[in-house]
């Protein structure tokens, strides 16, 4: 039985927003509501939505960046409180991340192996003399840079190079769980290729733990073996790859996998969009709490139930979970 | 080489003058638009494929030029005065851009914006504006549009911002929508709507160019299809065969390192080595040389020139095989 | 990734190479930066070129105030009190660069620290520490000053450290609003997830990425700061004998204004110059250190 690593419970983000008017009630905006998860040492799991499902803010919330109103998160079986400072130090250490933005995730003051030296100091404690330098260049190669490039500024390289210095920055001091928040998606397509294979890569050499966070889902597919589907704050669908990707029962998830075209123009000339309204086909944001599912407005199957109850994560075999009060109705393959 | 072409670009180049030089950010292009014909330009960064288009139709920021022929239904835009300029560009031509919330202002009401468009060129009066806003949004299939009218960009979401942007562009009924990469900020459910409008538009007679790096929206929309790389076209094709049987190295590599949803998992993603040239970087001979898995000795000293054959085209010394130009 | 104009092309050297470059090629900036140079100079090395010292009254003159001329020596005049003008401009330049070099350092050192901390840590601590910046922003500052030197005598420390003392305020609202957006960017999040603790993070992140505008604004309150000590001057209550500055060789040559106009010439040309040159470094300053390549 491999190692729970990361263990989410019930996780609620809530943010503030304006009154209404003066002295009205406060209204807020649940970005994450009731989240359930898990990942275990040395699996991948890939976290899909929309704009507006909350994925960032989970993966902030998980980093400890972000102070969550309800749930738990433990690492390692131990709870994660903010106010416990060498609990949290373990936790950074092993617990590490990878941005969107590869240029802005680097200060762009200093130079990328300074990046990278100040992460191993700051989460391993002073090293050796000369020791330093050499795990930094040894982190820069293992993530196929020259060492040379460490006295490089993150301007003087390009979005692929960065990244890449970004994740020698993540993974100097050997984590067991790396957060990736849409890593690939502000690279080109050639470079994205190359920054998966090595994310895959460390994987395998290290047993490292991915949470993946993507709204590409061709990426996610090729990456994780675990997928979670979030919509509006709520987990929707969890499942395995080969189950959320041959068969997805959830109504969201069929929409989600319809709509994605394929680089095949016999298949791609079909109308984009299967089995979603019209309506407002827009995911609104989470600002009133929905008593029914929140998925309702867009969905096709909807009926009386829907509007008046949340549906709960069922199991509907095999390890997967779905939010759907109809799920057992709904035609299953793809 | 049609001369019924709506848009016909020839050898047009746009270079950049910086502290450090001439950057040549689009070398010696030659293209064509037909009527009705959506074309697919498709390009990493710095290929050039946004700076050919601004440079077409004067759009390009203060120390760029550009040389070279670019007609517009028989009527030159390169050096044009101001005046023809604009009388195309904007009512025959219009551009949409990558991201919605640029391109709207952000104090005035989506109905003011749309009316602004005609009723600045005297095109309509104010009540045949409002009439024809509402068309448009409609043609985007904008939900509500009525109400849409009176609201400001940031109460619309992304993807309502850029049918927005979309309905501006159809005001004045142009010939020729150009839209760099309209889909890649928006949400994957979104983009499917946006994309079925641009459809229906191109299926209404409009000409459609699209500038993306997403193979998948290509597909779905394109029916001729242009390659760029580090300036230049390496390779253009009716979409099918592209996909089908690529000829230039890049187009073929490209294609495999996409992931996708419908075919069976790989171990690894067939990436390309190394990075897209900065632009501008200059290069002897081929510049994917240095990234291609059949690079000879020829490709690095000597640049391919794009040969045709039928509706194909390819600059590359030793082209794949299984197509018209296989040696 | 490219940007919107194709200009983002590799360089060498970091950002600071970048500017120096840009700046280089500014050329009303390059020539401020050579009249400010070739004025600090002068500062220096004038009074130890001229044979007078500073408060040596020179007898042999009938009237005492005598215009400028070649065979004494006396370059640029002398005042009423037979003073070598040359020697007390020049003397009065350092006084006023010195003056304004160090309240403007403890501006800096004061307004970066309490802007960075307010704006990067934000919530209650930024609300308490900003209201005493908009508090002592609404003070009468002229009073403020003028009741320090009136009370605890016009000593020039007193004088340096009075300017400073409001002078940060400005700085410590720049670099709040700068911090504020640097909040948000991805790094300082990575940052946060090495368990780095907000002081280090303010230091090794904030400060740095900030200092591009605190030059800029630094040379800048360096020319208002001489204008300021130059209107206290004015006002009687500037540095004291037998120390001059060129507010005070300003104020006693416009009383001499009719008789004697060499003895305002000198002071006011040099101070012209001086705050001109200083403005023009500034606005250069802003344009080179400005990240968005135009």
């Amino acid at each position: 039985m491999r190692e729970q690593l990361l263990k989410v419970r019930g996780l609620t983000v809530r943010f503030p927003m304006r009154r209404e008017g003066l002295i009205g009630p406060r209204r807020w905006l649940t970005a994450v509501d009731a989240v359930d998860l898990e990942v275990a040492a040395g699996q991948s799991v890939g976290i899909v939505g929309e704009s507006g499902c909350g994925k960032s803010t989970l993966a902030r919330a998980i980093l400890a960046l972000v102070v969550p109103q309800g749930g738990t998160i433990e690492w390692r079986g131990q709870s994660m409180r903010l106010d416990d400072a060498a609990a949290l130090k373990q936790m950074r250490r092993e617990l590490q991340v990878v941005f969107q933005d590869p240029v802005g995730s680097l200060d762009p003051r200093m130079t990328i192996g300074e990046s990278v030296a100040e992460a191993l100091l700051a989460l391993q404690g002073p090293q050796a003399p000369g020791a330093a330098a050499t795990r930094v260049a040894a982190s820069l190669r293992e993530v196929g840079l020259d060492p040379a490039l460490a006295t490089r500024y993150p301007h003087e390289l390009s979005g692929g190079q960065c990244q890449r210095a970004a994740i020698a920055r993540a993974i100097v001091a050997r984590p067991r769980l790396l957060v990736c928040d849409e890593a690939v998606s502000a690279l080109d397509v050639s470079v994205q290729a190359q920054i998966v294979n090595l994310l895959d890569e460390l994987r395998q050499r290290h047993g490292l733990a991915l949470l993946f966070i993507s709204h590409n889902l061709a990426v996610v597919r090729h990456l994780c073996d675990e997928v979670v589907v979030l919509y509006l704050g709520r987990v929707v669908e969890r499942a395995s790859r080969e189950q959320i990707f041959a068969a997805p029962r959830h109504p969201y998830t069929r929409a989600l996998l319809a709509a994605v075209p394929h680089p095949d123009p016999a298949q791609a000339a079909r109308t984009g969009l299967v089995a979603m309204r019209e309506v407002d086909a827009v995911p609104q944001s989470a600002t009133a709490a929905v008593p029914g599912c929140a998925y309702l407005p867009r969905c096709p199957f909807a009926e009386s139930n829907c509007r008046t109850q949340a549906p709960r994560l069922e199991d509907a075999g095999g390890g997967q979970l779905i939010a759907c009060h109809r799920w057992r109705e709904l035609p299953v393959a793809r | 080489m049609t001369s019924d072409a709506l848009l016909a670009v020839r050898d047009l180049s746009v270079e950049f003058a910086t502290p450090r030089g001439v950057v040549r950010a689009v070398r010696e292009v030659t293209l064509e638009v037909r009527r009705g014909e959506c074309l697919a330009i498709v390009g990493e960064s710095g290929s050039g494929k946004s700076q050919l288009f601004l440079g077409s139709f004067g759009l390009l920021a203060a120390r760029g030029s550009a040389r070279g022929s670019v007609r517009f239904d028989g009527q030159q835009l390169l050096g044009a005065d101001p005046g023809p300029l604009r009388s195309v560009r904007g009512t025959r031509v219009a551009m949409v851009f990558q991201d919605p919330m640029n391109s709207l202002t952000p104090h005035l009401t989506i109905g003011r914006q749309l009316t602004e468009v005609v009723l600045d060129r005297d095109l309509l009066g104010p009540q045949e504006a409002r009439a024809r806003s509402l068309e448009a949004l409609r043609a985007v299939r904008m939900p509500d549009p009525a109400a849409r009218l009176r609201q400001y960009p940031h109460e619309l979401s992304g993807g309502q911002r850029q049918r927005a942007v979309l309905a501006m562009a159809l005001m004045t009924e142009p010939d020729l929508i150009v839209a760099d990469e309209p889909t890649t900020a928006l949400d994957v459910t979104v983009q499917a709507q946006v994309l079925d409008v641009l459809r229906e538009a191109r299926d209404r007679g409009l000409a459609l160019v699209l500038i993306t790096h997403d193979l998948g929206v290509v597909a779905g929309i394109a029916d001729r299809v242009a390659v760029m790389y580090s300036g230049r076209i390496v390779e253009s094709a009716p979409v099918r065969e592209l996909f089908a049987a690529p000829a230039h190295p890049y187009t073929a590599a490209l294609l495999r390192s996409v992931p996708r949803l419908d075919t069976p998992l790989a171990d690894r993603l067939a990436s390309i080595e190394g990075q897209p040239p900065h632009p501008g970087e200059e290069r002897p001979g081929c510049a994917f040389a240095p990234r291609c898995p059949s690079a000879m000795e020829a490709c690095r000293s000597s640049l391919p020139r794009l040969r045709s054959a039928g509706d194909r085209s390819v600059a590359c010394h030793l082209p794949c095989a299984g197509t018209a130009f296989a040696p | 990734m490219a940007g919107s104009t194709p200009a983002s092309v590799m360089t060498d050297g970091g950002l600071w190479a970048d500017a120096r470059r840009r700046l280089r090629g500014n050329r009303a900036a390059v020539a401020a930066a050579v009249v400010v140079v070739l004025l600090v100079l002068a500062a220096l090395l004038g009074p130890l070129v001229s044979p007078y010292a500073l408060d040596h009254v020179d007898w042999t003159l009938s009237p005492l105030a005598s215009p400028p001329s070649l065979e004494d020596a006396h370059w640029f005049g002398t005042d009423s009190n037979g003073r070598d003008l040359f020697v007390r401009v020049w003397s009065g330049t350092q006084v006023s660069l010195l003056v304004a070099l160090l309240a403007t350092a403890v501006s800096v050192v004061i307004g970066v620290a309490w802007g960075a901390t307010a704006g990067y840590v934000g919530g209650r601590l930024d609300g308490w520490m900003m209201r005493v910046v908009d508090v002592l922003y609404a003070l009468p500052y002229m009073f403020f000053v003028i009741i320090l030197t009136v009370v605890f005598g016009r000593s020039l420390w007193l004088i340096f450290l009075a300017i400073g003392a409001v002078g940060w305020l400005t700085m410590a609202r720049i670099v709040r609003g700068q911090a504020l957006a640097l909040r948000q960017r991805e790094f300082v999040a990575a940052a946060v997830t090495l368990g780095l603790p907000a002081h280090r993070i303010i230091a090794r992140h904030i400060v740095p990425n900030v200092l591009g505008t605190v030059i800029v604004y630094a040379t800048l309150t360096v020319p208002q700061v001489i204008l300021f000590e130059s209107f206290l001057s004015f006002l009687g209550l500037g540095v004291q004998e037998p120390l001059t500055s060129l507010g005070r060789l300003v104020a006693e040559g416009a009383l001499e204004m009719e008789t004697a106009p060499w003895q305002l010439l000198a002071p006011s040309v040099v101070l012209a110059t001086l705050l001109l040159a200083l403005n023009f470094l500034g606005d250069g300053l802003r344009d080179a250190l400005d990240p968005r390549q135009g």
